[in-house]
């Protein structure tokens, strides 16, 4: 059990404790000035973690300490510094939890490389298996027609699928048709 | 004497719940025995024993829901999740506020729906239906158990509490009250279409008509899940007092993987059923689907995650709850590792077809649902291995998950207008043209005319009006619009299936829903100020008046209420009356009651914030306006495609229910053309 586990917890609780207590909104008081500054301030805070909360930005968080974390950020960005040095030095002050976008280190490569990956993997073998020579599909067996056309005899009486198969439910009975 | 009934009741519950376990024990028992020996009387039996547990577990369900009526507090779990003062629907949905009652409600629906299967499961093959109703039985035991030992909601106090606890209170409000039941019935529906995967493989059979029995169930349970993610995310957006409807929470990702592998299993079983193929395929993603629900129902209570939507649970039940899951989990994916390679090979397609159409939509779908998998629990795995915690929030999911998604939908206008086993892509592609042009002249209208400008929300414009003309042109297109007269026309609509209509609704509801989640975030606005009486803001185009702001006293909660007035271009738009409510009962929590103003389908969202002094003297009171544009469609897009499915099941349900009846009338009807 690693002492950041632990942390999590007691954050944890009290997340649970404070999150439905009195919101302390965004005071209008404040905001910066500077309407770039400002714009950039707000921009940040969607990309930082109340860290008390579930993956509530500060931007959406009303819990005091996302107030207080929405007040080092607008003072950092008065002071000049840039988004970089900002998300730096509070990755410093609360570690990478902070950050809700995880960064690309080999640590995380797993995590942002696997939606890729799956494409890839499944895209390579299905594309693999397309270039194969051409094994028909066997589509439905004698058996399994009789067993589907008793349960499609019902809806016979739609419309008659129209030439081209191009229809959508309608043309289960052309393919079924065609196999005869 | 009626006292002295009363008091047994919960007594009563835990004795229908043990009984109710034996049935489970007694249905899996039977039924396979049934099996073995070709008996029709044991398979009755065991039939009869899974009536038996469902109305047993219904019996023990009706003995909590009356202890929390009754505010039992001798009752832990009454006492623990309720008050006295609380709202008798409150008092109702507390039955399933907490840990104990929401697994009671995972039995009750676990063995209702095994009560469906064997009351409406009259056309299955008897070998095949006893073998799923043998397995509904044991997962029904399974967790029954763990209710009996581990999670009983009837458990005694020794000395009663005078009042107790209360619900919590972000809970007391009427979605929350129905939507655990809804979702419930989706995570749990999968539990059917799981008991018929397995049955399938036991019995080695996975063909055309195993695909046609699973579909129905595939479906009601999708669109359960679908109602259930919507009015959570519903609730979200007025109860958390932000506007924000979707946060990449751990317990939104539970309920959403299982319904991202719910809508793959749909596309690959109809493939299974028309073409023969991908049995193997839909039989693992039916035991995917069904693992993911699972998970999503006990992961998050077993401690192991953290969140907002978590119970406390001590972590000893939360590690037999994680073993009932990998014990059922672990057999299916045992089961399907040694049966799947005997079943009949799937062959291979035309990669430009309906089917192949079909399997990039589950190709895409599935590294989707990795792709939520991955990024719910990667930081546990990571925090366990290297201990340094990290977050997975919305930007993550915006650059993977999202992309993944524009690619899927691109396709689905495309799919259901090729034809199976080769499909004309260019002729496909020019019954889209109207389309196509559609998209592409609103994205661009939007990048040209909505300031601030934005290129991805523009995109995402496009991208819906492309699902959604897509849908329509495919309905035109079945019903050969524009190329016969329109008195033929209109005999083919009337004549369109069912299923049809439901599969064009479902693909129109996911463009309207795009729609929406592409305007919604990119140009909402919003405007904080501190006002005193009669002072106002302004947010888009809308003056907020702050009229007062008065005290209210409630059943179980005091609030401070404002009296807010909205105007646009000085003609009042709407009144309303957000608050903040404080339970004392409840220790004191406070929750936001935000006034939303349906302006068409956008929403003028207002806040009642603290009071604050005024810099001049005075009390002023901090208010919030939203102005979210569109955020209707990102609800009714999902209550299109639910709707969608429910008519696609009525479809199938008026087949179950009038066999004969239609048998008859399909003779005198026309042969098909081909």
């Amino acid at each position: 059990m690693s002492g950041g586990r632990v942390r999590i917890a007691v954050l944890a609780a009290i997340a649970a404790a404070t999150l439905c207590m009195a919101g302390v909104a965004d005071d209008p008081a404040d905001r910066l000035s500077n309407p770039a500054q400002e714009a950039r301030a707000r921009h940040l805070f969607q990309q930082l973690r109340c860290v008390v909360c579930q993956n509530e930005s500060i931007d959406d968080s009303q819990v005091e300490i996302a107030g207080d974390i929405r007040r080092i950020v607008r003072a950092q960005i008065a002071a000049g510094r840039t988004d970089a040095d900002v998300r730096a030095y509070l990755v410093q002050r609360y570690g990478q939890f902070i950050l809700l976008t995880p960064p690309l280190n080999p640590g995380n490569l797993a995590l942002w490389l696997t939606p890729f990956a799956v494409i890839l993997l499944g895209g390579g073998y299905l594309w693999i298996k397309s270039r194969q020579p051409a094994v028909e599909a066997p589509g439905l067996t004698e058996e399994e027609q009789r067993a589907l056309e008793a349960l499609d005899a019902e809806d016979r009486d739609m419309v008659p699928p129209h030439g081209g198969s191009t229809g959508g439910l309608a043309n289960a009975h052309d393919a079924v048709a065609i196999k005869h | 004497m009626a006292e002295g009934g009363r008091v047994l009741i919960a007594e009563l519950g835990a004795f229908c719940l043990m009984l109710a376990l034996a049935l489970s024990l007694a249905q899996a028992g039977l039924s396979a025995a049934g099996r073995l020996r070709l008996s029709p009387a044991l398979q009755g039996a065991g039939e009869g024993a899974g009536i038996g547990a469902f109305l047993m577990v219904a019996m023990s369900f009706a003995c909590l829901m009356s202890a929390f009526i009754r505010s039992d507090f001798s009752v832990m779990n009454v006492a623990y999740n309720s008050h006295t003062t609380q709202p008798m629907v409150y008092k109702i949905s507390a039955t399933w506020g907490s840990h104990e009652g929401s697994i009671l409600l995972w039995n009750l629906i676990v063995t209702g729906f095994g009560a469906l299967v064997i009351l409406f499961g009259r056309r299955l093959p008897r070998n095949l239906k006893s073998t799923a109703v043998g397995v509904q039985g044991a997962l029904g035991a399974l967790f029954i158990a763990y209710t009996v030992f581990a999670s009983s909601p009837f458990l005694r106090l020794a000395n009663p509490p005078v009042d107790g606890n209360s619900l919590n209170p972000i809970l007391q409000d009427p979605l929350m009250a129905i939507h655990p039941p809804i979702l419930y019935c989706g995570y749990v529906g999968l539990s059917v279409v799981y008991s018929f995967a397995m049955a399938g493989l036991i019995e080695g059979r996975v063909d055309a008509a195993w695909a046609r029995w699973v579909r129905p169930w595939t479906l009601a349970a999708w669109s359960f899940l679908t109602v259930g993610i919507t009015l959570g995310s519903f609730w979200a957006y007025y109860e958390l007092g932000w506007g924000g409807w979707w946060f990449w929470d751990p317990v939104e990702n539970s309920s959403f993987m299982p319904w991202l592998a719910a809508t793959a299993l749909l596309h690959s079983a109809i493939v299974t059923e028309k073409r023969g193929s991908l049995g193997s395929w839909t039989v693992f993603l039916a035991l995917v689907a069904f693992t993911l629900s699972m998970l999503g129902t006990f992961l998050t209570r077993s401690g192991v995650l953290t969140s907002v939507h978590a119970f406390a649970v001590d972590p000893k039940r939360g590690s037999i709850l994680l073993g009932c899951v990998a014990l059922a989990a672990g057999s299916a994916f045992s089961l399907f590792a040694w049966r799947a390679p005997q079943m009949k090979g799937g062959g291979l397609f035309a990669p430009v077809s309906r089917e192949g159409a079909l399997v990039l939509n589950n190709l895409f779908l599935s590294a989707g649902t990795a792709t939520v998998l991955l990024g719910t629990y990667y930081p546990e795995i990571r925090e366990a291995l290297s201990g340094q915690p990290i977050s997975v929030g919305p930007p993550f999911y915006a650059r993977t998950f999202g992309p993944l998604m524009a690619i899927t939908l691109l396709i689905v206008p495309v799919g259901p207008l090729l034809a199976w086993k080769r499909g004309d892509l260019v002729g496909a592609l020019q019954r889209l043209w109207v389309a196509a042009a559609i998209a592409l002249v609103s994205g661009i209208a939007v990048l040209a005319l909505v300031q601030p400008r934005k290129g991805l929300a523009a995109a995402g414009v496009a991208l819906g009006a492309w699902v959604m003309c897509g849908a329509v042109a495919e309905l035109l297109d079945r019903v050969r619009a524009g190329k016969i007269s329109t008195g033929e026309t209109m005999r083919r609509l009337k004549g369109l299936p069912r299923g049809a209509w439901g599969t064009t609704l479902a693909h129109f509801g996911v463009g309207v829903f795009l729609l929406g989640a592409a305007l919604e975030p990119s140009w909402k606005t919003e405007n904080a100020q501190v006002l005193a009486a009669g002072q106002s803001l302004t947010v888009a185009a809308y003056q907020v008046k702050l009229d007062k702001v008065f005290s209210v006293e409630g059943p179980n909660f005091s609030a401070q209420r404002a009296q807010i007035e909205a105007s646009k271009d000085g003609r009042p738009a709407c009144t309303g009356q957000p608050e903040k409510r404080t339970f004392g009962d409840a220790g004191g929590q406070a929750t936001s009651h935000v006034m939303i103003c349906m302006q068409g389908l956008s929403d003028l969202y207002v806040v009642l914030g603290d009071s604050r002094a005024l810099p001049g003297g005075g009390q002023g009171w901090l208010v919030t306006a939203h102005w979210n544009p569109w955020a209707r469609l990102i609800w009714l897009g999902p209550f299109l495609m639910a709707l969608g499915g429910l008519i696609s099941l009525s479809d199938r349900r008026l087949r179950f229910a009038l066999p004969k009846a239609a048998r008859a009338k399909a003779g005198l009807a026309a042969e098909p053309a081909e």
